[in-house]
């Protein structure tokens, strides 16, 4: 039984996967397959968003997110402005509840926020007009991620139903995999994760997955191989040894791909760390997908501006 | 000479097991004589009929701010919101600026109290000096000057020979050692409750065993010293083990638990979307846990009941979740919440309630009130089993409104606040 | 609910036969024709001209779909009860430069998906021409544009609904005329 698309998102946030119903999600992926297309026109833009404003509102380190945001919104027609945390009155001390008010009086339609606190974009969202846009908030979710994972999953498999995913590494620190867990266990995928039971946070099974503490059992007759960063940075006492250790234990090596399908694709949000989770030959390998999840990302975020922005919803009838 | 005649009520007090119709007169400030019917042309008369009329209760875990916080509350906004609540007195936490951990500090406080004139204010002096969990405050001269307990709370006596030291001498006063029991690099950051609930919502978790490891110890150094431990807050089932375990030993352990606790679990952080109301220490723990704490008290293995009210203003709530300070009010929903909770929905006699919240209190902190005997203070608190009502935070007299339960409805709400024979608060 | 049919299944064929000689007619260069329907019943209705033309003059011409849904006018302010139009897809076999482009739509009513069209055509490449060519013209037109080739003018009031059903998508053919009785 394959999920019918809904006829509409209920909110017009996206603050993450859990609240998105099944039908939601696969609007958003049907919607984001067709626009792909825009990508390989020779003029990549519509005029579907022309005269909103878009605030990309990134207080947390970030590249390719940002700029996918931004690749999106161009591509819609919407104007957007940049604000990230260096130089910024947020180092002078403003508070995000005031930075962002002060952003919506110049009447943005969509705020896009990146924030090292779960819960940050829900916050915003109780006091703000505009659309706000979950672009990663801590540990807790990274939507548009998970829904780009999900597209790149569903091109190569048809279908998300009935997939065996395998999502390994530092569990407790990813955003990516909750976001992850939650979207394909909803769409009736079997998710496995895998890492170090240190790096294992309490009731994961709880979000819709199978738990393991040795990647091989995860990763044994998977369609779809995840890996997780590390996050070197969110490690403040080490919860593993050391990375020659990790790297022993968890990394992703053409040995260990061998248990999987034949077929299985190999994925990683980025940025990876070479030979710490993932060896080169993988990451670099025929069925590594990690350069089409890039641009997806920009097909999927188009797909959430374009179905947040609404419409009046009357259909024309010419 | 002052006199108050309370009529028609149903009297409820555990310290002489009585509940029974009776009248009660008071007469300069004390109970004068309690009987059916009784009549006296020169009192002021107060009709409780359709009321509960118990000894005053006494919240034993709260924080005033004053001095050093009087942007969060003040000694007289907090004594107000006390009085609004249904309590005759509280004892207050000396984790202030300065810190209450000499006696000139805890003499101001009560300084303070008396020219609020609400109700009666109980000082816990430091542990530590400055709270710091390195010498121990002087305490002697803290109980001559009115403190009536000691602790550190805010955070837990961390060193185990420092705690062995201050149980050891407060044997020389005979006063409880109150602990906030948690083991801090157990807790290593947390905001809240650590389960499936934290994992779905990315918060850092704070692990029950973070509670229950210090809440052991503490068993243990209170049958090394002989001395008493009172378990401020107590959070989860393993926790309350250990006081049951004891308890059967004969060691004086006795416990407090927070409405909140009770009455909320850790999805409420997920049900209000990160609200920083919902962010306390301890956490709202899973049920499974206020399961166990709502038995624990119907049980008895909970000695009372204590709101631990933390006032926090609204700018220092109105952050990210893991920026915003821990604590919520109590003081004037405390009461409702627990009657609704302990005695609507779950039949606990109004004897064990007032017990909760009144004659156990001050048991164990060898307080003045706690029973309606001829020739006791006349704290009463006069409480009204029917009425239902809407908690409304803009209506606190509380400086802070950093309430969980702003908009429940609720049963059971104090009708009339009585200190020494005065009505220092009646529900309008 | 009331359906009246006003074109049934093998006048609707009779009807594409005309249609496509007109076509050959209307078109400057049958070399370069490049058939373009508009999503949803434009496209297997481009498909049915293109065969029919391709059998006149021996040659099959190409045949695209095109979404006009992120062109629309309507996809605009946001509202507290928002729902955006579903998105189909745009396949343009080859290059629309220089080409004779026969776009194809089932109804022709306000004329505000043909402006759509024509803007998302022009964001693909420069057409010789465009011809315009609709099953059914039902008037009530908003902007100035017409076709150049009509199937049937269909005259109706705007309380009413002009359905066109074919076999590819609906399961059955022809065109009705569909009037909610208490509107």
């Amino acid at each position: 039984m394959t999920v019918k698309a809904a006829p509409s998102l209920k909110s017009r946030h996206l603050l993450g996967i859990d609240p998105l119903s099944p039908g939601e999600i696969q609007l958003i992926l049907d919607t984001a397959e067709q626009m792909r297309e825009i990508a390989k026109r020779p003029i990549k833009k519509v005029p579907a968003l022309r005269g909103k404003t878009v605030v990309n509102l990134f207080l947390e380190p970030s590249t390719r997110t940002r700029f996918s945001f931004e690749v999106a919104e161009k591509r819609l027609s919407a104007d957007t402005l940049n604000f990230s945390a260096s130089g910024s009155s947020v180092e002078k001390g403003e508070t995000l509840v005031d930075t962002a008010r002060n952003l919506e009086a110049m009447e943005p339609d969509f705020i896009v926020l990146r924030h090292p606190q779960p819960g940050a974009p829900h916050m915003l969202a109780k006091v703000l007009q505009a659309s706000i846009i979950n672009a990663g908030d801590g540990t807790h979710e990274h939507p548009t991620q998970a829904l780009l994972d999900a597209l790149t999953i569903r091109l190569h498999k048809k279908t998300l139903e009935g997939l065996v995913v395998a999502i390994v590494g530092d569990l407790q620190h990813s955003r990516v995999v909750r976001s992850n867990v939650l979207l394909l266990s909803r769409m009736g995928a079997t998710v496995r994760v895998a890492g170090p039971p240190s790096l294992v946070p309490v009731g994961m099974e709880s979000l819709g997955c199978q738990v393991f503490y040795r990647m091989e059992e995860a990763i044994r007759g998977a369609d779809v191989v995840m890996m997780l960063r590390i996050q070197l940075e969110r490690q403040e006492r080490m919860n593993f040894p050391t990375v020659r250790e990790y790297y022993d234990l968890f990394a992703l090596t053409p040995e260990r791909l061998k248990l999987a399908k034949k077929d299985c694709l190999v994925m990683h949000p980025g940025p990876m760390n070479r030979g710490v989770e993932i060896d080169s030959r993988v990451a670099d390998g025929p069925q590594s997908v990690i350069l089409e999840q890039v641009t997806n990302g920009v097909a999927v975020r188009m797909a959430v501006l374009y179905l947040l922005a609404g419409g009046s919803g009357e259909p024309v009838t010419d | 000479m002052s006199r108050l005649l309370i009529k028609n009520g149903r009297v409820v007090d555990p310290s002489q097991k009585l509940d029974e119709g009776l009248d009660i007169l008071v007469v300069e400030g004390k109970i004068a004589r309690l009987a059916e019917r009784l009549a006296d042309p020169n009192a002021q008369v107060v009709d409780a009929t359709g009321l509960v009329v118990a000894p005053g209760f006494i919240d034993v875990h709260v924080h005033l701010r004053e001095p050093g916080f009087e942007y969060k509350e003040t000694i007289s906004s907090g004594t107000a919101a006390a009085v609004a609540g249904g309590f005759t007195a509280v004892c207050c936490m000396p984790n202030t600026n300065p810190v209450n951990d000499n006696p000139a500090v805890t003499e101001y406080i009560l300084t303070r109290a008396r020219e609020a004139g609400n109700c009666r204010v109980y000082p816990i002096g430091a542990v530590s000096k400055g709270l710091a969990g390195e010498e121990l405050a002087e305490m002697g001269e803290m109980v001559r000057a009115g403190a009536v307990g000691f602790s550190d709370d805010g955070k837990p006596v961390h060193s185990a020979y420092l705690m062995r030291r201050a149980l050891e001498y407060s044997l020389l006063f005979d006063v409880p050692v109150v602990d906030h029991c948690e083991e801090p690099t157990l807790t290593a950051r947390g905001v809240m409750h650590e389960g499936a609930v934290a994992t779905r919502l990315g918060l850092r978790g704070i692990p029950a065993a973070a509670e229950e490891v210090m809440v052991w110890r503490d068993v243990v150094l209170a049958q090394l010293t002989g001395a008493r431990v009172h378990i401020a807050h107590l959070s989860t089932a393993g926790a309350l083990e250990a006081v049951r375990l004891a308890k059967a030993r004969g060691l004086k352990v006795t416990c407090e638990v927070t409405p909140h606790h009770l009455a909320l679990t850790d999805q409420a952080v997920a049900e209000t979307q990160y609200d920083t109301n919902t962010k306390m220490n301890p956490p709202l723990r899973s049920a499974e846990h206020v399961q166990a704490l709502v038995e624990g008290v119907l049980d008895g293995t909970v000695d009372c009941l204590a709101t631990d009210h933390a006032p926090h203003h609204a700018d220092e709530k109105n952050v990210e979740f893991d920026h915003a300070p821990f604590g919520v009010v109590g003081l004037e929903t405390a009461v409702p919440v627990t009657f609704d909770l302990l005695v609507a929905k779950h039949r606990m006699p109004l004897s064990r309630f007032v017990a909760c919240w009144s004659t156990n209190p001050a048991r164990i902190f060898r307080l003045p009130g706690g029973s309606l005997k001829v020739g006791a203070p006349a704290d009463l608190t006069l409480l009204d089993p029917e009425q239902r009502a809407t908690v409304k935070p803009e209506k606190f007299r509380s400086k802070s409104r950093n309430t969980p339960f702003a908009g429940r409805r609720l049963r059971g709400w104090p009708a009339m606040t009585i200190v020494g024979g005065r009505v220092v608060f009646r529900r309008g | 609910m009331k359906r009246v049919l006003v074109l049934e299944a093998k006048e609707l064929s009779r009807v594409l036969e005309r249609m496509a000689a007109e076509i050959l007619e209307k078109v400057p260069d049958e070399k370069k024709l490049y058939f373009v329907g508009i999503q949803t019943r434009g496209v297997p209705l481009a498909h049915r001209l293109a065969h029919l033309v391709g059998q006149k003059t021996g040659s099959p011409a190409p045949v695209g779909a095109l979404d006009i849904t992120l062109y629309r006018d309507d996809v605009g302010p946001w509202r507290p009860a928002h729902r955006q139009p579903v998105l189909r897809a745009t396949q343009l076999p080859k290059p629309v430069d220089g080409q004779v482009i026969v776009l194809v739509d089932d109804v022709l009513y306000t004329g505000r998906t043909i402006r759509a069209a024509l803007d998302t055509l022009m964001d693909y490449g420069r057409p010789q021409v465009i011809r315009l060519a609709v099953l059914v013209d039902r008037g009530h037109r908003e902007l100035p544009i017409a076709a150049d080739v009509v199937g049937r003018l269909v005259p109706t009031s705007r309380l009413e609904d002009v359905q066109v059903r074919l076999s590819e998508c609906d399961g059955e053919e022809g065109v009705w005329i569909v009037k909610e009785e208490d509107r």
